[in-house]
């Protein structure tokens, strides 16, 4: 079976043949199937090029589908604590929510952020090109792995300087006197930036593993579904972060 | 044939095994060491209620909190380990590809590292009751600040971060397998294996994996924000002005004990109904096989399952009906309660129906899966009727915390989730072994158990109309009147000492079972689904999953994945 | 005291209680009745049957269906009729010539305090809560409201007269639950809580911790005694206003 690689259009559009259109479906329930391009109506392992890639992102997607549910718990606690407040001795209402200014350095690592998610996916890109990947089946060297692993590189040297860049930020925080336990509204800041530094900081060591699975690895298929749901989860992490930015700069 | 599976390994590599049959028996005997040690405290709290003053072995007297202990962790350990881990995991890694055709799970190693976090996860909360101060003390359910707040009580410190740490460890755990089965269910079904043409069974874990997902995640971030608060100076559930033992605690920010419990409940109320849907789908399939008929109305009781999942989400306020929340969100929630009544009916009418049109086809004598699943039926009925009267605000402001909700739970998913379970170890027994359970103990297994239960919950409903609250290590030197409850709460001792010693008739058949049992040939149950098919994984699906004829002329069941010609 | 009774609700004691009671007499007949009748078809399905020559998989959706939109109905009937109750006694605040009382949870007792004859209770902050010098609720004394505030341990209600509880809680939440008054409130520390009711059979009424607050959850009770009018005067004259001198810290 060869090594996924991605269709051409010509060759999607060729399932119109016969004159004046599709020919017949054959719905009938012989032992075996696969006259059509239906992969559900396939057994097992003959579902095409992709059956392996396609499950193993639904498990990453189903994965991520939990890690929004926990930071929901955590945005929604945010709002429920912004309408903290107390009644002082004399019954009046006191808000206790003090928003904070964003360190300026976060809009640079946000920039960081989106920049790394795009040397990831040209990454992604590479180790997708039907060319390349053909060679590697062959086995006439690994072409598409050596255009792609500076790219990863890269992602990598961009994750850490952003995670940098997020340890700043808490230091300037600190320098004002605000720490985690200062008020609701710091508790917020620091938990929500420290819980998507530290899914972050995850997502670089899944990129080392990548790194050396990409050499290490025989299978064409296994190498570009590491990367390709390492990618994922990379972008990912990128989209919750401008949410949770745009929450923490709009919404305070 | 035997349909022994092959663990002849040695145990070493039985130990890391990814083999999803394997990790389901694993699973399963988790929960039975977890039912056994919860069984135990259980009686612990029973006796001490009635007699305070008893000196208990291992304990000595026990004091108060020493009871609020075993109450916590009772709770904690049937709760998660037994009514998580076993119809979920349990269940779903020994049977689930078999019922889809799948030769194995789809992320096989997921699977087993939920397993090793699950039995770490267990090892945790058991240290627990080693520490300095012993286990928490705030039940399963752990409102802060009594849980924020080390000096609040005795095992709140170490004892509680144990707890907190064991159960993040657990959501992680039930998150991981969460994803395992939702990525078999949808991407390993065999070819001509529809949606509409999956067991019951598997349409139960596909809904119960998704509220998992939903569910721990969201309890797994309150357990953060709380181990925040203790741990990092946060007030998250803490607010200010706290005074313990006197001592005013230092300054917290203003932080609100309602948060947790909105977080808490968000997902306490979806765990009840993944322990309840995996039993549901099991009725219906066993019900199916013994009384020899189709489930009716298929797409009804998907239907059924759909909603109950759907609304399970939505209903969470009505634990918190006179905890201070706005009384306008407890109308709403008293609704959306009260609309899965409708459901859940629906489901009870139709097993019912199956019963009835099933007189004339149904197995004689019947066999202990299915004793197991009509006492799951009355279980189901009797605990279940109770929630319409839970579900209004008004009457709940009186019941709340009384023993009413204990009878309440334990009648729905104590004994009907148990019931559910003894009835599938009963039923795939031979394909975890090879042989069959001793049919005479079972017998008796089951009645002594049905007897032991009605006598031990049904007269809770009068202790909680009494007034009795939850969580009481004593009846007696109180200015209060409950003291007169002590002769009921005595009836109420022995028959859950009688409904114990009941179980150790099902351990003895399992173990003897295990090595000595009639030996099982292929299907025993001459069920459809095709976990008893020899191999069902190059099979090509054509009908669907409940496929019993009860026309004479023509066999009498066709299994799943059989071409037409196929004979029993 | 009246006779101890398990098999029911303890007698009651509220004007809103005989509704209450009404309608959890009527739930549990009707669900009692459904648990009983489900059983007998349990019962009467495990009856074997002879072959019977027709297959009556004809009219199972009727049969099924009827049930279901009967059992719906039931269930609306319950939620309505208890969301009438549930509206007269929470949507709306307590009148304003109601008697005010507060009553403070903690570990692991009840206080109740009046406000006396200036009708205002007075200030309390958490710092100055010192129970063995006296100031269990952290009364603050510079404040001339709390000087006439009586505090005690036992709620004393004049009978027919509403009342409005402030109940709060100064270390964990605890459960303000008067099984007589068919009452129950969550005492949430940082939160007031405010529920009303109206006593009206004299008598005295246990008030129960239903909420597990610590090792002496068990133990935290008081006491509800419903006086006559006369009498509820009587005891707050008798009590003698709260004297300036004594520790303040």
């Amino acid at each position: 079976m060869p090594a996924t690689f991605t269709r051409t259009p010509a060759e999607i559009d060729r399932k119109d043949t016969g004159i004046g259109g599709k020919p017949p479906v054959d719905r009938r329930p012989t032992g075996g199937g696969g006259g059509d391009d239906n992969w559900e109506n396939h057994p097992q392992g003959r579902r095409g090029p992709r059956e392996l890639l396609t499950r193993y992102r639904l498990g990453l997607f189903f994965a991520l589908a939990g890690d929004l549910m926990f930071f929901i718990a955590l945005v929604s606690a945010f709002f429920v604590r912004q309408n903290a407040g107390h009644f002082d001795p004399r019954d009046n209402y006191v808000s206790d929510w003090h928003p904070l200014a964003v360190p300026p350095i976060l809009w640079i690592n946000t920039a960081i952020l989106l920049l790394s998610s795009a040397t990831i996916e040209a990454a992604r890109q590479h180790l997708f090109h039907e060319v390349d990947v053909m060679e590697e089946w062959l086995g006439l060297g690994r072409p598409a792995v050596r255009r792609a692993s500076p790219w990863l590189v890269a992602t990598v040297i961009l994750g850490v300087v952003f995670l940098a860049g997020q340890w700043i930020a808490w230091q300037q925080l600190a320098s004002q006197g605000l720490f985690f336990g200062s008020n609701e509204n710091s508790h917020f800041f620091y938990l929500i930036t420290a819980t998507h530094g530290i899914h972050l900081a995850l997502g670089i060591l899944a990129l080392a593993v990548a790194l050396c699975a990409l050499f290490m690895l025989r299978r064409v298929e296994m190498r570009q579904i590491v990367v390709d749901c390492t990618a994922w989860y990379w972008h990912t992490m990128g989209i919750f972060w401008i949410f949770l930015f745009v929450l923490l700069t709009c919404f305070q | 044939m035997s349909l022994r599976l092959q663990t002849e390994r040695s145990p070493r590599w039985w130990l890391f095994t990814t083999d999803h049959r394997t990790i389901g028996i694993a699973y399963l005997l988790l929960s039975l060491a977890a039912v056994a040690v919860g069984t135990v405290l259980s009686i612990f709290m029973r006796i001490h209620l009635i007699a305070p003053d008893l000196k208990l072995p291992f304990w000595g007297v026990v004091p108060p909190e020493g009871y609020l202990a075993l109450v916590t962790m009772h709770g904690t350990m049937m709760v998660f380990f037994v009514l998580t881990t076993g119809p979920v995991n349990g269940f779903a890694s020994l049977v689930l590809p078999a019922q889809i055709g799948a030769r194995r799970m789809a992320l096989p190693l997921v699977n087993a590292i939920s397993l090793w976090l699950t039995v770490v996860s267990f090892g945790v909360l058991l240290a627990a009751f080693l520490v300095r101060g012993g286990a928490p003390i705030s039940g399963w359910t752990n409102y802060p600040p009594l849980s924020a707040i080390a000096a609040a009580g005795p095992g709140q410190a170490t004892g509680m971060d144990l707890w907190l740490v064991s159960i993040g460890i657990f959501c992680l755990a039930s998150v991981f397998g969460a994803i395992n089965l939702l990525t078999t269910i949808v991407s390993k079904r065999c070819q001509g294996m529809t949606l509409m043409r999956m067991p019951l069974t598997v349409w139960a874990w596909l809904v119960t994996a998704v509220l998992i997902l939903f569910a721990f995640s969201i309890l797994l971030a309150a357990v953060v924000l709380l181990l925040s608060d203790r741990h990092l100076a946060t007030s998250f559930f803490v607010p200010p002005g706290e005074v313990i033992d006197g001592l005013l605690v230092a300054p917290h920010a203003n932080g609100s004990p309602m948060l947790w419990l909105h977080l808490f409940w968000f997902f306490g109320h979806p765990e009840v109904y993944i322990a309840i849907l995996p039993a549901m789908g099991l009725t219906s399939s066993l019900l199916a096989n013994f009384t020899r008929r189709p489930v009716l109305g298929y797409p009804f009781m998907v239907a059924t399952t759909l909603a109950i999942g759907f609304f399970g989400l939505l209903v969470w306020g009505h634990h918190m009906f006179v905890s201070g929340m706005n009384p306008y969100a407890g109308t709403a929630f008293a609704f959306t309660t009260m609309a899965i009544a409708v459901p859940s009916s629906a489901s009870v009418l139709g097993w019912l129906l199956m019963l009835l049109s099933g007189r004339e086809s149904r197995v004689h004598p019947l066999p202990t899966p299915m004793l197991f699943t009509l006492g799951f039926l009355s279980f189901f009925i009797a605990g279940g009727l109770t929630g319409p009267i839970l579900a209004q605000p008004v009457l709940d402001a009186y019941l709340h915390n009384t023993y009413f909700v204990v009878a309440h739970f334990h009648l729905i998913m104590a004994m009907a989730g148990m019931f559910s379970l003894f009835a599938g170890v009963y039923y795939w027994f031979p394909l975890m072994t090879g042989r069959l359970m001793n049919e005479r103990l079972g017998k008796w297994h089951f009645w002594l158990s049905l007897v032991g239960a009605y006598a031990t919950f049904l007269p809770m409903h009068f202790a909680g109309l009494a007034g009795q609250p939850r969580h009481y290590a004593q009846l007696t030197g109180s200015t209060s009147n409950l003291s007169s409850l002590l002769p009921l709460q005595t009836g109420i001792t022995h028959s859950a000492l009688f409904l114990a010693t009941a179980q150790l008739l099902f351990l003895v058949n399992l173990i003897w079972s295990a090595r000595r049992g009639r030996l099982a040939e292929t299907n025993p149950w001459r069920a459809t689904t095709m976990e008893w098919a020899l191999d069902a994984s190059e099979c090509s699906v054509v009908r669907g999953p409940y496929d019993y004829r009860f026309d004479a002329n023509l066999p009498d069941f066709i299994l799943q994945c059989a071409d037409e010609a196929e004979q029993e | 005291m009246r006779a101890d009774r398990v098999w029911w609700m303890p007698p009651n004691g509220a004007l809103h209680g005989v509704a209450i009671d009404r309608l959890m007499w009527w739930n549990l007949v009707a669900l009692s009745s459904l648990f009983v009748l489900a059983h007998i078809f349990l019962f009467a399905a495990m009856m074997r049957r002879k072959k019977s020559t027709s297959p009556d998989t004809s009219s199972s959706w009727k049969r099924e269906l009827l049930p279901l939109a009967g059992l719906t109905l039931l269930y609306a009937w319950m939620a309505v009729s208890a969301q009438r109750l549930w509206a007269t006694i929470r949507y709306q605040g307590a009148a304003p010539n109601a008697l005010q009382v507060e009553v403070t949870g903690m570990q692991f007792q009840w206080y109740f305090r009046y406000p006396g004859n200036d009708a205002v209770l007075g200030a309390t902050r958490p710092e100055l809560i010192n129970a063995p010098a006296g100031n269990p609720l952290g009364l603050d004394r510079t404040d001339p409201h709390s000087a006439d505030d009586i505090i005690s341990s036992v709620l004393l209600l004049p009978a027919g007269r509403e009342v409005d509880l402030r109940i709060r809680s100064i270390d964990v939440i605890h459960g303000f639950f008067i099984p007589g008054m068919r009452l129950k409130q969550n005492a949430v520390p940082g939160m007031e809580m405010h529920i009303h009711f109206t006593p009206s059979v004299v008598g005295d009424y246990p008030i129960l911790c239903s909420q597990v607050c610590g090792s002496g959850h068990a133990r935290m009770q008081s006491h509800l005694r419903v006086v006559s009018e006369s009498e509820y005067q009587a005891w707050l004259a008798s009590h003698e206003p709260h004297l300036t001198s004594g520790a303040t810290r």
